[in-house]
């Protein structure tokens, strides 16, 4: 039996008023790859943040390495769990180099009076040399392009060694290379780590050749999981996006038509 | 004289320190209004009896605790908020001074600051306050380092990133209390923002930062003293007036001259997609 790395049973989400994630069940066994997937305000973000402790969860139990995320914990879970957010508005003028902000990914490890030693700036560096960005090690972090900043943020989780990977549309308002190369990257580190791994992404022509499974999220609830190319469906996209079949089909006419519900 | 150079090396430094996570943190209207709050509770201890430098720190730490979740969500831009409780503390202060029965040299010398005239006890206020505040910086720099490159990257590693910014917030409240007898609370915060800015120009490296604010804030301090002495001017003014030339020359021979300013569009709210 796989060993569940996380599990979501009937999560509600609120901000204020407004309820973000309605009841959300969700599974995801040690090393799996899964896609999330949805419109704008689908709750995928809000899905992750549930599992790093970072959202706000109102009712419903979520349970992370065996162990139930509760407030006083999730310091503690953080630091299993790997975070890389859409791309951040970085100062161009922050004092800090892209090895400097990789290390960032161990401070949470190392605790309190403890300072970075020889061992972490080995894996920071192992870190910056598997995202390719060795020869960008000493560049002030602000001056980088967006493709660069994500890799420098994959380079702090991988730094971080975690568990649990979340991508939060890491390939959002990158150009086609920087997309693709992310994209690489990202199941590159899955083959060579083997990391649970939850992918939020718009990427749906490249989704099905890198997860295991897809998850699809609107309006707060999971209405579909399981596998890409029966998720990946023309009729499953025409009522994620609320978009008419003959839409879909005309747009994306490699995309097959049929998949399970 | 020589506990004014002592309180202007120890504020300088105290002052400077706290100045760079003002400017990394984006948060100088944070501080402008925590600045007129402890004016403003200075004030009111003296008019109620009570030592103003309790007062002082107490409207402060308020102010802080009123702006911290407003700066915690992101919204540290001039705020509407922000500006009002400016104006009040403002408002207050001078409403106070009108209230003031006889003389009003103590509280005029809180908005002008009276350097020269420093006492033991203000001294060692600031020897407790700029130790604390190095020694905190140093002892927990990784941490502090993180929480002002980006708060929401601190936490999603484990770092309790919220209180980590309440705990600048405090020392901020602490060191602008007990400078405010030396430098004042009009003049306080261009002594926490002008060296801090000045070194931002000409470093990528953030332990060369704090060691850069350090030496522009005492340089200020020094220097504003000296000219304050050799033409009879105010001291607070001369100071202030130092540090802001140091921050111009800096701006002007920045090798982040180039460097385009941050981005307009903001990343997408934590709760959406």
């Amino acid at each position: 039996m796989p060993e569940a790395n996380i599990k979501i049973e009937n999560a509600v989400v609120s901000y204020r008023e407004d309820v973000v994630l309605h009841g959300v069940s969700l599974q995801v066994n040690s090393g799996e790859f899964v896609g999330v997937i949805g419109p704008n305000g689908a709750g995928k973000t809000t899905l992750l943040t549930i599992v790093n402790g970072l959202g706000n969860l109102v009712s419903g139990s979520v349970q992370v390495l065996g162990k139930t995320v509760t407030k006083s914990g999730r310091h503690e879970l953080r630091k299993q769990v790997g975070y890389v957010a859409q791309i951040e508005n970085i100062d161009p003028r922050m004092p800090m180099s892209v090895r400097e902000v990789a290390m960032i990914g161990r401070y949470g490890l190392l605790g309190l009076f403890h300072r970075p030693n020889r061992y972490d700036w080995r894996i920071v560096d192992e870190a910056l040399a598997m995202v390719g960005m060795t020869h960008l090690a000493n560049r002030p972090i602000g001056h980088l392009s967006g493709g660069e900043q994500q890799r420098a943020a994959i380079a702090r989780c991988l730094a971080q060694e975690p568990k649990i990977f979340l991508l939060d549309e890491p390939t959002a308002s990158l150009d086609w290379k920087a997309r693709t190369d992310i994209l690489e990257l990202v199941k590159r580190i899955h083959a060579a780590r083997h990391l649970t791994t939850l992918f939020v992404t718009h990427e749906l022509e490249t989704l099905p050749r890198t997860c295991d499974r897809v998850v699809l999220m609107k309006e707060g609830t999971i209405i579909g999981d399981g596998a890409p190319d029966k998720m990946i469906s023309a009729e499953n996209l025409s009522r994620l996006y609320d978009l008419p079949l003959a839409v879909i089909e005309e747009r994306h006419p490699h995309i097959n038509p049929h998949g399970e519900h | 004289m020589q506990y004014a150079i002592l309180a202007t090396f120890l504020g300088g430094i105290a002052c400077a320190f706290i100045g760079v996570f003002v400017v990394l943190l984006h948060m100088p209207f944070i501080g402008v209004a925590m600045s007129h709050a402890a004016f403003a509770g200075a004030l009111f201890g003296l008019l109620i009896g009570v030592n103003p430098l309790i007062t002082a720190f107490v409207f402060s730490f308020i102010v802080a605790l009123i702006i911290g979740p407003l700066a915690d969500r992101g919204q540290l831009s001039p705020d509407t908020s922000l500006g009002v409780i400016f104006s009040l503390m403002l408002g207050i202060a001078f409403l106070i001074i009108g209230l003031m029965p006889t003389t009003r040299s103590d509280a005029l010398n809180l908005l002008w600051g009276s350097v020269l005239t420093v006492t033991r006890t203000d001294i060692l206020l600031l020897a407790i306050v700029a130790a604390v505040v190095v020694g905190m910086v140093v002892v927990f720099f990784k941490e502090a380092q993180a929480t002002v490159f980006n708060r929401q990257i601190a936490l999603s590693v484990g770092l309790p990133a919220t209180l980590i910014l309440y705990v600048i917030l405090f020392m901020t409240g602490a060191t602008i209390t007990v400078s405010l007898n030396s430098i004042g609370g009009l003049l306080i915060f261009s002594l926490i923002l002008n060296p801090a800015a000045a070194a931002y120009q000409l470093t990528y490296n953030m332990k060369k930062m704090f060691l850069l604010a350090a030496v522009f804030g005492v340089a200020s301090g020094w220097a504003g003293l000296l000219l304050s002495y050799l033409f009879d001017l105010p001291s607070g003014a001369t100071i202030v007036i130092t540090s802001s030339l140091i921050f111009g020359v800096c701006a002007l021979f920045s090798p982040k001259r180039k460097t385009r300013k941050m981005p307009v569009k903001t990343g997408s709210e934590k709760h959406s997609g």
